[in-house]
């Protein structure tokens, strides 16, 4: 207790250069924290782009492709899926929903999606979050389009608004589909995913816009009326990718070896939280740097505790004479130095705990919406607790040295010191 | 046990830091219950060392010595500076005072430690008490630093005085003080350890301050070992 009552005196009396340690230190406990809060919250948020789809199906190609294509908009399908090749899973029994994904178009550089009532119906993200218009309704007519919250704020359009889409997923000198304009009816809600980013019609849009176009460019006579066109005039040829949710997971992989064994048609299927997460797996030198950014901060944070402890130790060589005088051994005088070290480690831990929350409350919502970091809400993590404890043991090893320091000092010094 | 005649008995003590180098060779010295000592030591006589080790600080190696009935040469450490701790009162030179407790602190800081054989509430009041005696109750809660090196002395004598202590060592306390102050510290420190029966061990190379005291000794003449 009582080199409990010295080292919290001694503390007191130094306050500027203790709070200075007390503060670098709450502040690498923050940033260590945080910094593997950011990692974690950004793998969540990507892993969790897609949720409760349990396979990818597309054409035979590498599976990060489809993923990537199908999930988050980068590249393209080298190769189609016959409609009627779609037709067979859906009716098949070890199926409950399918997602239909018609790539190949796209607004002002986004892309237009293809896609059937099922999207909205059955696609899920971030666990169990479905997704919600914020304004207007579903496609329902050929060329209604509904936008993602990216794209109608970026420029600035309205429900009722009239858009033209372009062929091709080039921006640059592409061909407009002039004579199929499209009519805004809805806007989602943003979901911090690749959804946002996007445009969605129904599959009758993408097949009426390119009627005509069958050669790749507009063959004017044979260009549409969107007015006469009726939905049963159109006939489906071929979709990119389809998601599916199974009846039960453990229809799962039966129908993965399925889909890769279609006699009439070279198909794949992908776990999607499979490839997500050998997705994530390449990026992991980036969370290693980031890792080792957040030790070295730890440990320049611990450092300076050393340094603040082992150059105070000669100015203070009389208060060890005093305190040896007094009976104090140089055990004792060794636990004074530590218990400073603990002490000033410990509030800074906690000061730099209370940082962190902080921030989190403050910054988390920007972090989401800017970044699609998902700090999953969940601000207090047990693993701090597991954090605090081991950075508390690494400041007793931090004061380990002053401390051993001034026991030796004070042996060798005795009564006197020549200071 | 601490009742025996001698405070402090050296038979044949010597010491010496590495083998090459005597430091201190004392043939015989006794330190009688409620005796007072003067020990005239300028420096460079071994004062220093000698002070360690009657103090326990220092390990002694060679011969015997004695404080309040325990023999050092079979004592631990750790039992050295609970001794000392709880039964003997060190005063040094100056700068006695811990700079970052208040002098009430500073006073209370034996018994917060040991103890010193009386209970936490005695020793307030005794602290209070000592205060008031030395006229300075007025500057129990501000720092050392603050005060007058006089006033510092004072407060080091009240500090090696509180609770029950046996033994007080001074190792020249007065002699950063001017006359004034030293006539009133000697006074004060010389009646307290009457009141207490106290055994006191007084260093100095002041040659006035000998008047004082029951017993004067020359460092020179016990230590065989010559500057």
């Amino acid at each position: 207790m009582s080199i409990l009552f010295l080292s919290l005196k001694s503390l007191r009396s130094r306050l500027f250069p203790v709070s200075l340690c007390v503060i670098s230190l709450a502040i690498s406990v923050a940033l260590f924290l945080g910094v593997e809060r950011i990692r974690q919250g950004a793998e969540d948020g990507f892993t969790n782009t897609l949720s409760k789809t349990d396979l990818i199906v597309g054409a035979r190609g590498g599976p990060l492709q489809l993923l990537l294509y199908s999930v988050f908009h980068i590249g393209n399908p080298i190769n189609n899926i016959r409609y009627d090749s779609y037709q067979r899973y859906v009716n098949n029994r070890m199926i409950d929903w399918t997602i239909p994904f018609s790539l190949g178009d796209s607004y002002k550089g986004h892309r237009v999606v293809g896609t059937t009532e099922d999207f909205f119906e059955h696609y899920r993200y971030r666990g169990d979050s479905s997704l919600t218009l914020e304004k207007g309704k579903r496609f329902e007519g050929i060329f209604d389009v509904v936008l993602g919250n990216e794209v109608a704020k970026k420029f600035g359009h309205k429900v009722g608004d009239s858009i033209t889409l372009a062929h091709g997923l080039n921006s640059m000198s592409q061909m407009q589909h002039k004579n199929t304009p499209f009519k805004v009816v809805g806007i989602l809600t943003p979901t911090q995913t690749p959804v946002d980013k996007a445009v969605y019609v129904s599959l009758y849009g993408i097949e009426a816009m390119h009627i005509g176009w069958e050669s790749g460019t507009p063959d004017e006579g044979k260009l549409v009326n969107p007015d006469k066109l009726n939905k049963e005039d159109i006939n489906f040829s071929q979709i990119s990718s389809f998601l599916v949710g199974a009846k039960s997971r453990i229809h799962t992989l039966r129908l993965r070896s399925m889909v890769a064994q279609d006699s009439e048609e070279p198909l794949m299927a992908i776990i999607p939280g499979l490839v997500l997460q050998q997705l994530w797996q390449l990026l992991s030198h980036i969370e290693s740097v980031l890792k080792l950014i957040s030790y070295c901060v730890l440990g320049i944070g611990l450092l300076g505790i050393t340094i603040t402890l082992y150059t105070s130790l000669q100015e203070r060589r009389r208060e060890m004479a005093i305190l040896r005088s007094l009976g104090v051994g140089p055990f004792k005088i060794t636990a004074l130095l530590l218990t400073e070290a603990f002490s000033v480690v410990f509030l800074g831990s906690l000061i730099g705990l209370g940082l962190l929350y902080l921030c989190l409350k403050i910054l988390g919502p920007y972090l989401e919406s800017e970044f699609s970091i998902y700090l999953t809400g969940k601000i207090i993590m047990t693993s701090d607790l597991y954090v605090l404890l081991s950075v508390c043991a690494a400041g007793l090893i931090a004061g380990l040295i002053p401390a051993l320091k001034a026991s030796y000092q004070s042996i060798r010094d005795g009564l006197t010191t020549s200071a | 046990m601490s009742n025996a005649l001698h405070v402090i008995e050296i038979n044949e003590l010597s010491f010496s830091y590495d083998a090459q180098k005597e430091i201190l060779r004392i043939p015989h010295f006794k330190l009688e219950q409620s005796e007072k000592c003067f020990l005239y030591g300028p420096s460079g006589h071994g004062k220093s060392t000698l002070l360690n080790l009657i103090t326990g600080v220092l390990p002694q190696d060679k011969g015997s010595l004695k404080v309040l009935g325990c023999d050092f040469l079979t004592t631990s450490g750790a039992k050295k500076n609970n001794l000392r701790g709880q039964k003997i009162g060190y005063i040094f030179q100056n700068f006695n005072l811990i700079p970052y407790l208040s002098v009430k602190e500073n006073i209370l800081l034996p018994a917060r430690l040991f103890g010193r054989s009386q209970s936490w509430v005695d020793s307030q009041k005794e602290c209070d008490e000592l205060m008031e005696k030395l006229g300075m109750t007025e500057f129990a809660d501000i720092k050392p630093a603050q005060l007058s090196l006089g006033q510092q002395q004072r407060i080091a004598q009240a500090r090696a005085l509180i609770g029950k202590p046996e033994l007080i060592v001074a190792d020249e306390p007065t002699s950063s003080l001017d006359e004034k102050n030293t006539a009133e510290f000697m006074k004060l420190l010389i009646d307290s350890c009457e009141k207490k029966d106290l055994s006191l061990l007084f260093v100095s190379h002041d040659l006035r301050l000998e008047k004082y005291f029951d017993k004067s000794l020359s460092l020179k003449n016990i230590n065989e070992v010559q500057a």
